[in-house]
């Protein structure tokens, strides 16, 4: 038989129907729903007058609009609860089980389906969010989808799709001190542009990847759509299965040992060939700042912002002036001398309990620069918990951060959480686009612990350079 | 889905690379909870300052184009976030088809599925359609999906689509309908899934 890789395996095994020309039909496993890429769908079903198919496998949650202070409803703008009050009615209309404001298992979506259990590997999962590649680290073919297609799904429990290629991403090595598998996503976007994945599904492999933990996996799959990947995917090992056990709805008891079984040949077979392969050392990968408008555009923190010119294409060069101009900065500016008026600590990429218990290690005993701004945004009301459990509530509050309610907030800034024109951010979050945070506001991507760093020195900091070592505390 | 076969309009070019969808449309603009009138906000941030004046320089204000029915812009246009909302913002206002040197997968499928035709030419071709639309504002040009051509000017470039899309297009066809004609396999298949997936109905039933 031919080697095949995870994909091709994860694929075969959800084809339901394929003509000769045309996409496939694939059978959705696991469909996730939340409240600003639903209402539409559930509409489109009421107007033709069809039924969601397998209310089972669908679950839904409120994390883009919700408020990160109060009750996570009162303090909402009347058109977010709409959207609130229009998701929780159509669940209930439906049988889709909701975990919505103030659930003890609310949270962001992509946090919640791993935590819970429900994301498992070789799983076909699906949500009407970019973001959903999260969930291909636990080896699933997990992809983002828009309203039309939640839809569809909603209704036939099955997604059109065309076969995409496939693409090996491997690194080899150890994370240096101070490195984090943000900034390896970060490297990977830098080495193959905005669309160097594009048509692709991406599988991490290499002694890194293995070495990482399920929190760090997902940080590094998340990623996976800001370079145009379909999906990413790591096949399950160890630590996934690990990681898995024991959560509410992980397979139990006999259903346990038939799943592990099962799980233990989703991995891509030895010869099996990628469409296209792109190999880091990781010992290269430094802590890392974006300085423009898209991921890709990121440098080392040691490093200074470029000058456009330097970049050899046209269209480089053109989006690298854009970005500075937005930015407000000058090539030539060493990263460390920017300094920010902001930080965003949370998000379906960085806001998990090890993100949380990093950012800990390094604000223990420390002070957030006065007049700066920092949000520290648990990403469900489990990772919630469990910090205040450990006490790393705590330690953000009197350093001087403030800890919030879990939700997407100053990601994307639906919610009230934004920033003002011209304020400068140092966010753990995703995207660095011109006004995600907030319109006029200026995004710096990075990792939790240099989010710290730079919490402390308001300015961007070199945190292998910090005195307490990275991570002491836990 | 309405159905899309020949649009012959203004061309409006947008010079720029890696157009987001939250360029496309802002975040702020997506909490209605139904599919129209989002093409008020269409390129809101660009086309509008902070006090919501319209800003001359942004090609969409400019008179000449602003009747225009078809763009092009460069290389993986639509990248981003998931939202369906920039397909309907760019159909609310009006255009029918984006030319661009590569779209993002997301919304190339969206577009697909909401009646936009997203079609894809050679960074050369979109370079001289930039500059084309560019150098003499309100130019029109024709996207014909029957014949797989884009004509503008002097220019006449081909191309290509796969079969199941381009019925798709040109039939306006219900994706939904179409699946549930495979009822028979998703039963089938439904019936070989292994029991231990998780099934939260089954799961209630159970505690």
């Amino acid at each position: 038989m031919t080697p095949r890789t995870l994909f091709d395996k994860t694929w075969d095994a959800h084809v339901v129907a394929q003509d000769d020309t045309g996409p496939a039909l694939l059978y959705v496993d696991l469909h996730l729903v939340h409240e600003v890429t639903s209402p539409q769908a559930f509409e489109g079903l009421h107007i033709e007058g069809r039924t969601v198919r397998r209310p089972g496998l669908v679950v839904a949650t409120m994390d883009h609009n919700v408020p990160t202070t109060g009750d996570g409803v009162s303090e909402a703008d009347d058109m977010s609860r709409a959207q609130m009050d229009a998701l929780r009615h159509n669940c209930e209309e439906s049988g889709i089980a909701c975990f919505g404001a103030g659930h003890r298992w609310q949270g962001i979506v992509h946090v919640i389906g791993p935590e819970l259990g429900l994301t498992t590997p070789g799983m076909v999962i699906v949500c009407g969010d970019s973001h959903t590649a999260t969930h291909g680290a636990f080896g699933a073919f997990a992809l983002g989808i828009g309203t039309s297609e939640v839809e569809h799904v909603l209704a036939t429990q099955c997604l059109r799709q065309s076969r995409p290629l496939t693409m090996e991403v491997r690194i080899e090595g150890s994370l240096p001190p101070g490195v984090t598998a943000k900034d390896a996503a970060l490297g990977v976007l830098n080495t193959i542009g905005t669309a160097g994945a594009a048509g692709h599904v991406v599988e991490y492999t290499g002694s890194l990847v293995r070495s990482l933990s399920m929190e760090q996996r997902m940080t590094l799959c998340n990623l996976t759509i800001e370079g145009g990947g379909r999906a990413g995917m790591i096949a399950p090992d160890e630590t996934t299965f690990a990681y898995i056990q024991g959560r509410p709805y992980a397979p139990a008891g006999s259903a346990w040992e038939a799943a592990i079984a099962a799980w233990r040949e989703m991995r891509s077979d030895d010869g099996a060939v990628y469409d296209r392969s792109v190999s880091i050392d990781a010992a290269t990968l430094e802590p890392t700042v974006t300085w423009g408008t898209t991921p890709a555009q990121s440098v080392p923190v040691t490093g200074r912002v470029p000058d456009p010119e330097s970049f050899a294409d046209a269209a480089e060069r053109e989006s690298a002036t854009r970005a500075l101009a937005y930015m407000g900065l000058k090539a030539g500016t060493p990263i460390q001398d920017i300094a920010i008026d902001a930080v965003f600590i949370g998000s379906c990429t960085n806001g998990r309990i090890e993100d949380l218990r990093a950012v800990a290690g390094v604000l223990d005993g420390r002070r957030v620069r006065p007049g700066l701004r920092v949000l520290v945004v648990p990403g469900s009301a489990q990772v919630k918990l469990q910090a205040e459990a450990e006490g790393l509530d705590a330690i953000f509050t009197s350093a001087g951060a403030e800890w919030r309610n879990p939700g997407c907030s100053m990601c994307l800034g639906m919610n009230p959480d934004i920033l003002q024109p011209g304020e400068r951010c140092a966010s753990t979050s995703n995207r660095n686009f011109e006004g995600r945070q907030g319109r006029g506001g200026r995004t710096h991507l990075v990792s939790p612990v240099m989010a710290a760093g730079a919490a402390i020195e308001g300015r961007f900091v070199d945190v292998r350079r910090l005195a307490t070592p990275v991570g002491s505390r836990s | 889905m309405r159905p899309f076969h020949r649009e012959e309009g203004v061309l409006i070019p947008l010079d720029r690379s890696d157009v987001d969808t939250d360029q496309i449309i802002p975040k702020q603009y997506l909490k209605r909870i139904g599919r129209t009138g989002y093409g008020e906000f269409l390129f809101d941030d660009w086309r509008r300052d902070g006090s919501r004046t319209p800003r001359p320089e942004f090609v969409f204000n400019q008179p000449a184009y602003t009747s225009g029915t078809l763009m092009v812009a460069g290389r993986n246009f639509g990248c981003g976030s998931s939202r369906e909302h920039a397909v309907w913002a760019l159909t609310d206002y009006g255009i029918r088809a984006v030319i661009a040197e590569s779209f993002a997968d997301i919304f190339r499928s969206n577009a697909l599925g909401s009646g936009l035709l997203p079609v894809t030419l050679p960074a050369h071709e979109v370079r001289a359609l930039l500059d084309l639309a560019g150098e003499q504002p309100g130019i029109s040009a024709t996207v014909d999906l029957e014949t797989q051509t884009v004509t503008c000017g002097d220019l006449r470039f081909a191309f290509s689509m796969d079969g199941f899309e381009r019925r798709r297009l040109r039939e306006g066809l219900d994706d939904i309908g179409l699946t549930l004609e495979h009822e028979d396999e998703i039963s089938a298949f439904e019936s070989r899934r292994p029991a231990w997936m998780p099934d939260l109905q089954r799961a209630v039933e159970a505690s």
